[in-house]
């Protein structure tokens, strides 16, 4: 039995995701404009989207193509998205902060691959659909990215990433996701 | 893959959005929903002397009054699967008739003025919960005597059937019907809210 849920329970569910996905693919900066965008758009389709689809997937996917959007805009912007400000609104610390900017410099496909798969918890078929490409590929470029940060994030070389934080519980933990 | 695991968690954390950004998120989309004409049902749960209300209304009127002993989730889920999966908690499109029902249960409104959407009765039903606001505050009538006017004396069970099915209580004042014998009969509230309905206009 497959009904559609109301659309206020798809945002209850998967809002935090997808505004972490937002903010790990553009910063904290456009994330809302593009959650926003991602979820009306979202709305609007959601009478045709087939019963039992995917949601988090269809979500993801949305918000890639809202992201590419933001990206695009960016690029006919006069001001450097060097010189975007700093992180606003999460309580972060400055170790937070230092992932957050490691994060940001990646290479785009390898950026989506870690936020789709590591925060969005997709399993890399669903993450190659997305970003195109073979399963390998997106596997691959989630490593790489993963690779870098783990090299530029030295709170995790030390381990000594703060603890208890338990509002930040992976979802890709959360699903037994093998990494 | 320990290194990992922490490193994913504070990924997480550094990408998190705090519980006011998201609520703030929320609020936003409900508005930029109204604004696009995609909100297809707005609901809203407030707080009231017969318990919570779940009060949920479509682009032409409140289609839906539903009591917490209905479960508001399934009453949720009814409305997605009969009207439109396009649903929001979006409390500005209730405002007016979440106003009426606290100034109802205060005792100061007698009478409801809010478009209504009939679309969750039909035939007969319908028929019968159109002609229940004639029975004023204050007052009550037999299901036979709702019978009457609603033109099928005989049809007094099929009264009872639609006043246990109406989608809008309260306004819709199925609480008035009662029995012929004078006791207060069944209710989709439960007994002690039609208790406490009859009272309050009893003052």
């Amino acid at each position: 039995m497959t009904v559609k849920q109301p659309f206020e329970t798809v945002v209850a569910e998967h809002g935090a995701v997808v505004r972490r996905v937002c903010c790990a693919v553009l910063g904290q900066v456009d994330a809302d404009d593009a959650w926003s965008e991602t979820f009306l758009s979202a709305l609007k389709a959601y009478p045709e989207l087939p019963a039992g689809a995917n949601i988090e997937a269809w979500l993801v996917t949305i918000a890639h193509r809202k992201a590419i959007d933001v990206i695009r805009a960016r690029g006919r912007r006069p001001v450097p998205t060097g010189e975007l400000p700093e992180s606003v609104g999460a309580p972060g610390t400055e170790q937070d902060d230092d992932l957050a900017d490691a994060l940001d410099r990646l290479p785009g496909k390898q950026k989506q691959a870690v936020a789709y798969h590591y925060l969005a918890g997709l399993p890399y078929a669903d993450v190659a659909a997305i970003l195109g490409g073979s399963p390998d590929a997106a596997r691959r470029a989630a490593a790489d990215g993963i690779a870098t940060l783990r090299r530029i994030y030295p709170g995790v070389a030390t381990g000594s990433s703060a603890a208890g934080r338990g509002a930040a519980v992976t979802v890709a933990a959360r699903r037994g996701e093998p990494r | 893959m320990n290194a990992n695991h922490d490193l994913i968690r504070d990924l997480a954390w550094s990408t998190d959005a705090n519980p006011g950004k998201l609520a703030e998120l929320r609020a936003r989309l409900a508005d930029g929903a109204q604004r696009d004409g995609i909100l297809d049902v707005a609901y809203r749960v407030m707080d009231s002397p017969v318990g919570s209300l779940l009060v949920a209304a479509t682009e032409s009127g409140l289609v839906r009054v539903a009591y917490a002993s209905e479960n508001h989730d399934a009453v949720l889920q009814s409305l997605a699967d009969r009207i439109s999966p396009r649903i929001l908690a979006a409390p500005a499109r209730l405002d007016h008739v979440a106003r009426e029902l606290d100034e109802y249960f205060d005792g100061h409104r007698q009478r409801f003025d809010v478009p209504l959407d009939w679309r969750l009765s039909a035939g007969f039903r319908r028929t019968v919960l159109h002609h229940l606001p004639e029975i004023g505050y204050g007052h009550t009538a037999s299901y036979a005597a709702v019978a009457r006017l609603a033109g099928n004396p005989k049809a007094f069970r099929a009264v009872g059937s639609a006043c246990a099915t109406n989608p809008l209580p309260v306004i819709v004042p199925c609480h008035r019907v009662v029995r012929a014998d004078g006791a207060m009969g069944g209710y989709l509230g439960g007994a002690e809210a039609k208790r406490i309905l009859l009272t309050l206009e009893a003052a």
